[in-house]
């Protein structure tokens, strides 16, 4: 069977069982739990469990995904909270004067710009994703009749790579321009958490490039259709994740700085 | 080399395990010498002289981290996780078996990158395993502050995603791997204790990473995160390079929202190990399951919230002080919850006293032991006067470095049968090896209390040579210093009866059935070798009955049909 046609309903309804004790709607008959394990009515068995199934591995992998992202939010968390302490602090010099060396860093314009591509970026690559997905396609290349899904997928894969480097040297760019303003990475505290966190997230982005291109490759290389949905479907997660902290940080470095 | 690079999750499970045996040998060496030091200054390193102060710092760091990281997180988290866990919840392997074997090798270069900073110009990092900054962020600080320093933050940061990825593997195995009929409430305790520690490593290892980068960009890239202005070292200024107003704190907070729930990650596998040998050894389900279900989680969520108590004497609004002085107050609730289940359990039942149920019984002991100076140094007003002193590190080596070493142990000698392919440690020597390591465990860290109340600091290297009061008070706490010392001793020694044991037993050790200790849980389904069809679990793990007139039988999940109804086998 292909790994990849929509699950029927009570497959796609995980937690809930056609079978006696419900009609799958709602909470489930007062009956005894406890009825002895693997005997008649034992209605333990059917408790949500390790699910099994088509899209198996894919939603293992995109789990696995969503917990990397987890721990990867815990570390703008840290590094966004450490740019609010070094706003507000200060010290008193020896003249008893206040002193805050905070000097926002006027971001560069370009960055709108790069934002903008970003944006637009995750757009092709959701349109990516979801072609991934198109029933009749997916039948057709599991047939091994044609590759419709190779011809549908590739351009928007290449698009959203392009507009990724095109993101990265927009960035480059606005590095450039504060380099030429002399705003350098160890010019001031608000300096620092500008290259700290425009470098952590393009490394980031780096990375998703990685896997774009892994993906790509994956198109051609790989026979198992699920490793090519997988690859396709976590790329996206992650590059949307990224567009999404993205506009989080450009927002704090614009308007918070 | 197929063997050496697999991704057979039990494969890479012992790999684990024998890289944290490396890595306790090395910090128990370590610790030795400190120990040796403290009571003889004078004496001299064979091949590198005297001990001097620089010397014992680093000893002082790369024990603490040998053991924190490369023991306690990596052993039950990643040791035993790889090893049991997928059997006893009824999987095949785990979710991503080469990611699995990544994360091992990983580990396995941050242990090497760290062994390799004593060797390095300038010598090892001296700035304990918390790094505190300003003195770790400036490299021409002094001795230990250079290229051993920077291996060290390189070894942790390779740690950290070691141990990140390690946790993702856990967690969605748990999630998307469980066999037909092994619900939530079904789970053995030692599964929602690798759950919750897994929790607690993705969301803290990652703050502990953004930390060490922060760091890393203090020492090299002339920012100032954690420099206060002005800052002098030894009469020179060395923040003059490094604009801004940084501060040391940010470094506590970071550091230590990473630290504490750290400790839960090396303590929680071993708190569920615990609930499941005293249930089975004395053939009671576990008292309150679903309590130490709920009890699991809630130490892992109150964990996270209480790093403050860290801070007491570093500096901290006085506010906060009280806000983390109740969350850690907070925290004995559900830890004394666990307390009452385990005496419940073994409450007048009659208990066979394997070495693994001696073990959960030391853990318990040193549990409560070391857990009752937890609220005392909850309190600011107490930690103010303790929190530099042995008293400290008398109540993390009981609570944590001991109970947690207990639980290791514990988890060999019951789980030994599926290391070795069916074979079983000595009990002799085991025993022998329990109330030893009892002794020295009791006499080595008790009485660090009271050379604490003394006032015997912590990271000084030498106690003797100190002018007035101070010296005097100090020159008291001697002779009870000698006595831990011996104790310390005695304690390592009796690890050599383990190592022999371990070492005979693979080869010579009595043949086992395959289910030795009459065990309930999945892992002990009767082959050692992976079940070929998938298991199913039919009821919850814990299930005993004992007779009246004394006839012991044990209704495991694998089996379907059992003859006697559950309900007729609970407590009497
Ligand atoms: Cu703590």
């Amino acid at each position: 069977m292909p790994s990849t046609i929509t699950p029927i309903n009570t497959e796609r309804d995980k937690k809930r069982h056609l079978d006696d004790h419900e009609g799958g709607h709602g909470r489930r008959p007062p009956t005894d739990k406890r009825t002895g394990g693997g005997g008649d009515n034992d209605n333990w068995n059917d408790r949500p469990q390790g699910r099994r199934g088509p899209r198996e591995k894919l939603s293992r992998a995109r789990l696995g995904l969503f917990f990397a992202l987890a721990g990867d939010l815990m570390f703008f968390v840290a590094i966004v909270s450490a740019f609010f302490v070094a706003q507000n602090s200060s010290h008193i010099d020896v003249y008893n004067r206040y002193v805050n060396q905070w000097l926002p860093t006027a971001i560069p314009p370009i960055l709108w710009l790069n934002t903008a591509v970003l944006i637009l970026s995750s757009v092709t690559m959701e349109v990516a994703r979801r072609s991934m997905f198109r029933e009749t396609d997916v039948m057709d290349e599991w047939l091994g009749i044609g590759k419709p899904l190779t011809r549908r997928v590739l351009p928007w894969l290449v698009a959203t790579t392009a507009l990724g480097l095109l993101f990265l040297a927009g960035q480059a760019v606005a590095w450039h321009q504060l380099n030429i303003q002399h705003v350098f990475f160890s010019s001031n505290p608000s300096s620092h958490f500008f290259y700290l966190i425009t470098y952590t997230h393009a490394i980031h982005l780096f990375l998703g490039i990685g896997a774009l291109i892994a993906a790509l490759t994956a198109l051609y290389a790989s026979r198992l259709l699920e490793t090519r949905q997988i690859l396709i479907d976590c790329t996206a997660w992650y590059w949307h994740a990224m567009g999404l902290f993205w506009i989080f940080l450009f927002a704090l470095l614009a308007f918070f700085q | 080399m197929t063997h050496l690079f697999s991704t057979d999750h039990r494969t890479i499970g012992r790999q684990y395990l024998t890289l944290a045996l490396i890595a306790v040998i090395t910090g128990t060496l370590l610790s030795l010498l400190m120990r040796t030091h403290l009571v003889w200054p004078s004496w001299k390193l064979p091949l590198h002289g005297s001990i001097l102060p620089e010397d014992y710092l680093s000893l002082v760091t790369l024990h603490g981290t040998i053991m924190l990281f490369f023991v306690l997180t990596t052993a039950p988290q990643s040791g035993f996780g790889n090893l049991i866990l997928p059997s006893q919840i009824g999987a095949q392997h785990m979710a991503f078996p080469r990611l699995n074997a990544f994360s091992f090798w990983l580990t396995a270069l941050a242990f090497a990158v760290l062994l390799s900073s004593p060797f390095v110009y300038e010598g090892a990092a001296i700035s304990g395993w918390t790094a505190y900054p300003p003195l770790s962020a400036i490299p021409s600080a002094g001795p230990g502050q250079g290229l051993g320093m920077d291996l060290w933050l390189a070894s942790i940061a390779i740690f950290s995603i070691a141990s990140t990825i390690n946790s993702i593997n856990t967690l969605v195995t748990i999630i998307r791997l469980r066999c037909k009929g092994m619900t939530w409430d079904r789970l053995p305790l030692t599964v929602w204790g690798w759950f919750t520690a897994a929790l607690l490593s993705v969301l803290a290892f990652s703050v502990l990473l953004a930390a060490l980068l922060l760091l890393f960009c203090d020492r090299h890239a002339g920012t100032a995160f954690f420099i206060p202005p002005g800052d002098q070292v030894s009469g020179v200024i060395h923040a003059a390079g490094h604009p801004g107003n940084g501060s040391p704190l940010l470094w506590l907070h970071l550091f230590w929202f990473f630290g504490h729930p750290e400790v839960y990650i090396a303590i929680l596998p071993g708190m569920g190990l615990t609930s499941m040998v005293l249930a089975n050894f004395s053939r009671r389900p576990v008292v309150a399951y679903r309590l130490m279900i709920a009890t699991t989680l809630a130490i892992g969520v109150l964990g996270i919230l209480l790093w403050g108590h860290h801070m007491f004497v570093a500096g901290l609004n006085p506010f906060a002080s009280t806000a983390f002085s109740i969350t850690t107050l907070v925290i004995a609730l559900p830890a004394s919850a666990k307390v009452l289940s385990w005496i419940a359990t073994i409450w007048r039942s009659r208990p066979h006293y394997t070495t693994a149920m001696l073990f959960s019984l030391g853990f318990v002991s040193l549990f409560i032991t070391g857990g009752l100076s937890g609220p005392i140094l909850a309190q600011p007003i107490l930690d103010e006067y303790l929190h530099n002193t042995f008293f400290v590190v008398a109540h993390f080596h009981l609570i944590m470095a001991m109970a947690g070493v207990f639980s290791l142990f514990a988890a060999t000698y019951y789980w030994f049968p599926l290391i070795s392919r069916g074979r079983l440690l000595s009990e002799r020597l085991g025993r022998w090896h329990f109330w030893l390591t009892l002794y020295g465990a009791y006499n080595t860290f008790f009485p660090m209390h009271f050379t604490g109340l003394a006032g015997e600091p912590r990271h000084y290297a030498q106690l003797t040579q100190i002018p007035n009061a101070a010296g005097h008070l100090l020159a008291a706490t001697l002779p009870l210093n000698l006595h831990i010392t011996t104790s310390a001793f005695i304690l390592a020694a009796s690890q050599l009866i383990f190592l022999v044991n371990l070492v005979r037993s693979f080869r010579h050790g009595e043949a086992t059935p395959a289910n030795p200790w009459q065990a309930t849980t999945l892992e002990w389904y009767p082959c050692f070798n992976l079940p070929t069809e998938p298991l199913m679990a039919h009821r919850p793990p814990c299930q005993y009955i004992v007779t009246a007139s004394g006839d012991e039988s044990f209704l495991p999940q694998w089996i379907e049909d059992a003859s006697v109804d559950i309900k007729s086998i609970k407590r009497e």
